[in-house]
């Protein structure tokens, strides 16, 4: 860990400036007391945003109450599926979902089984009726109006419901926050992030989806306690067991299978009906015909004994069926096992017995089934949580977490910590894998190790980052593959490479590297590799014909602007708060000077030189930064055993 | 002023030492951690972003190496210059080692005939192994001082975290 302290130049260089903004401090004085904001207090529109397997919803807070927001029917599900037109017309959702038997092979659904996964990763490809294209990192689908990769589908579903809330709320949203399964890899992580940014949002966070459920089961019931969340959702299993003390949500460990979900439990059935219907090839039309027979019945069984089945094929032979609840269990036991099996890896992990656990929390549309409800209670040796909707409480409880991060309520009254999944390495010697952060560390989390050559005068090093638990780096999933040059020729053992792994709060990895024996430093910087440049986004957003040029450069503006202004209001705060009490007259001068440079360029239209006082201000204020920071800390800890302090 | 460069220990304002008041490291961690977190900065700019991820990598870290009874004892020694775990010191009582052996030998035996008491039992006398392992660690750091012996009890118990840990993955193999 290094502290990266702000050189000082922006600060020295400005000292020419100080007459003007000395009216400026005066301004300030006058209209903040110490420890109140400047800012205006403007409610900003923030949402949260389940991005599901099956559904996606979009919630925000009114009035202090978390709400979904409903389609202009009243509907407050979207179906995520989208549908794409040769003409490059696309609808997303129910109308969508209509089309879906007529042309599936344009009607892409669940596509968050494919985000960030290669064509390998995909098991049953068999019975998808799409025509998928090997790309490297992430697969991509061949539709009518071209090639989509699942980053351009998902954020289809993502604009839908911008627009949505756009509409309801009658303005731009600040920002989002956009839920992920627990047990979502970086690369699956940032291949959502990748579509919300394509999508024209602002992600304040990525958050995981149980958590999201804690915070909106949690504060509403005022909860205290260990609690796990068992989330099966459309696609996706995580379980995630929590600790609830007053206001604070510690993940102590969470796990899952982001490739078993409701989808799988149709999937039985359908196999089940083309078993017992005699069925052998079946066109593309038929399959998706009879997957949502299957997803019906399923439904059906969660309140009645039987579910009739029954279906007209193309070839016009009629499928007339009766599926059982016993025969259905039978069909799907072990699909219900495979969720419990990380059920008891996440309990040993947080080194508790499913008797520690006082409540549990049942999340997602697939918790519905009854033999579900039946297993987690048998296990858990209580009768599950199901007061809450299981397909609303995810957004809701992201949207009340995205009303925090916008700043419309001081985030005081409650402190989320979430977790890294599944242990993220580096290969060594041998197809082996050197564990760097091990899974379940709190994130955010920053750990270096140091390697050496193994070659006389070797010069360059392949570094391969790597997830998962196994030992051997064929087993895990491969994120990056990156080369450190320009390590000066020494002897075999001699260099010392640290490499650094950082994860962010959104569970966003970034990896660097550096030779540190000789003073020589190379340094690099990756993203693993499904993840997309900012070139490649903008590149997308150029490709999509709705946005033309100039649109793209008008988009970007627009959001330099709110960063701009957004800085504005925060460095304005903190003066207030702590100017006086931390800045010399010279320095605080000095900051001022950049503040009115940025407030100055925001009056224009020149994106550059937004930019550049953005760059001015963010450097210049980094000294101020650290002192508060440093005070922050020191306050945080006056009270807890001061005298026993020799500072 | 607080810096990056103060021990973990300093961080959290406690008394260095491997008896610990875990109520009073877990209070200063999230009194500390309410203050830095991102979510207390994500509409805050960039310089005071980087500062709290910086911040919370830092308190994360510290927290983790602490609150376990291994790390924080392999911490303390590191704070006297002493790499407990240098793999050129091996140096190890033989009689630990033959005990070791037939631990290996029963955990080999219980996973390949499934046996899931077998496994319970031998867990239980490995936690009870480890636990003496600590209160010697304790002795010796906090009272006797004794940093070479202590370095010694923790490749110890090193071994011991080891044997759990492929205990764990039994379980999960015979589940």
């Amino acid at each position: 860990m290094r502290g990266e302290a702000c050189d000082g130049a922006a600060l020295s260089d400005a000292s020419a400036l100080t007459l003007k903004p000395l009216m400026k401090i005066m301004a300030l004085l006058q209209i903040a007391e110490p420890g109140q904001s400047t800012a205006p207090h403007e409610h900003r529109l923030a949402v949260g945003i389940d991005l599901g397997t099956t559904n996606s919803l979009v919630a925000t807070v009114r009035n202090g109450i978390s709400v979904v927001i409903n389609d202009e029917y009243g509907h407050p599900l979207l179906p995520s599926v989208v549908h794409y037109q040769a003409d490059g017309t696309v609808t997303v959702g129910y109308e969508a979902q209509a089309r879906g038997n007529e042309d599936p092979h344009n009607t892409i659904v669940s596509v968050k089984r494919f985000m960030g996964r290669g064509i390998k990763d995909i098991p049953d490809l068999a019975t998808l009726p799409y025509h998928f294209v090997d790309a490297p990192g992430m697969v991509q689908l061949k539709t009518a109006a071209g090639v989509k990769s699942p980053v351009e589908v998902s954020a289809e579903i993502l604009k839908a419901l911008k627009a949505r809330a756009e509409a309801a709320l009658a303005g731009e949203l600040t920002g989002a926050v956009i839920t992920v399964p627990a047990y979502f890899d970086d690369a699956q992580r940032q291949a959502t992030k990748d579509a919300a940014r394509l999508a024209g949002l602002n992600v304040l966070r990525l958050l995981n989806e149980p958590t999201a459920a804690a915070i909106a089961y949690g504060l509403d019931n005022a909860a205290e306690g260990v609690y796990a969340v068992y989330d099966l959702g459309g696609g996706t299993f995580d379980i995630s067991i929590l600790k609830l003390t007053k206001g604070v949500f510690e993940v102590l460990a969470t796990n899952g299978d982001s490739a078993l979900g409701g989808d799988d439990f149709d999937r039985r059935i359908y196999c089940w009906i083309l078993e017992q219907a005699g069925l052998a090839a079946i066109g593309d039309h038929d399959k998706r015909l009879l997957l949502t027979r299957a997803r019906e019945a399923k439904e059906m069984l969660t309140d009645h004994p039987v579910a009739d089945i029954t279906a007209i094929l193309s070839s016009g032979q009629v499928v007339d069926l009766k599926l059982t609840e016993q025969a259905f269990h039978d069909m799907t036991e072990s699909l219900v096992n495979k969720t419990l099996l990380p059920t008891r890896k996440a309990l040993r992990d947080a080194g508790l017995q499913p008797a520690d656990i006082k409540g549990v929390v049942m999340v997602g549309g697939s918790t519905r089934m009854p033999r579900i409800q039946a297993a987690v209670g048998e296990f858990f040796g209580q009768t599950p949580l199901t007061n809450l909707d299981p397909d609303k409480v995810v957004a809701l409880g992201a949207a009340i977490q995205a009303n925090v991060l916008a700043g419309n309520r001081a985030g005081d009254d409650w402190l989320l910590l979430d977790v890294v999944p599944l242990s993220l390495g580096i290969e060594t010697m041998g197809g082996l894998v050197e564990k760097i952060i091990p899974r379940n560390s709190t994130i955010p989390t920053a750990r270096a190790q140091e390697f050496t050559t193994f070659k006389d005068g070797q010069t360059a090093m392949a570094i391969h980052v790597v997830q998962g638990e196994r030992e051997l780096v064929s087993e895990c999933r491969s994120l990056a593959r990156f080369e450190l040059r320009g390590i000066p020729p020494m002897v075999a053992g001699a260099a010392r490479i640290r490499v650094t792994f950082q994860v962010d709060a959104d569970g966003l990895l970034a990896v660097s590297a550096r030779e540190m024996s000789s003073g020589v430093e190379a340094h690099i910087e990756v993203k693993p590799s499904y993840g997309l440049t900012d070139d490649e986004v903008a590149r997308m957003l150029r490709d999509s014909y709705e946005h033309a040029r100039s649109d793209v450069e008008a988009r970007q503006l627009a959001e330099l602007k709110v960063d701009g202004q957004r800085l504005v209001e925060a460095t304005e705060a903190a003066l207030a708060e702590d100017g006086e009490a931390l800045l010399d007259a010279r320095e605080r001068a000095a900051i001022d000077a950049l503040l009115q440079a940025m407030r100055e360029a925001l009056q224009g239209d020149d994106a550059k030189a937004i930019k550049r006082a953005l760059e001015a201000l963010n450097q210049g204020t980094g000294d101020f930064a650290a002192r508060r920071m440093d005070a922050s800390v020191r306050r945080a800890l006056t009270g807890h055993k001061l005298e026993e302090l020799d500072i | 002023m607080l810096d990056f460069n103060r021990n973990h220990f300093e961080l959290f304002g406690l008394k260095p030492g491997f008896a610990i008041d875990a109520g009073a490291l877990e209070q200063a961690y999230r009194s500390i951690q309410s203050e830095v977190h991102p979510d207390r900065f994500a509409h805050a700019g960039e310089a005071e972003k980087r500062l709290s991820m910086q911040w919370t990598a830092r308190v994360n870290e510290a927290y983790a190496t602490l609150r376990k009874p291994f790390e924080r004892a392999r911490y303390l020694l590191e704070l006297q210059g002493i790499e407990a775990l240098d793999p050129n010191n091996t140096r190890m009582p033989a009689d630990f080692l033959v005990q070791q052996m037939e631990w290996r030998e029963a955990l080999a035996e219980a996973q390949a005939a499934k046996d899931l008491a077998g496994l319970q039992r031998l867990e239980q006398e490995m936690r009870r192994v480890a636990d003496g392992l600590q209160v010697q660690l304790a002795a010796l750091l906090d009272e006797r001082h004794d940093y070479a012996q202590a370095a010694e009890v923790l490749r110890q118990y090193r071994f011991m975290e080891k044997l759990l840990a492929q205990i764990d993955d039994a379980y999960e193999e015979i589940e």
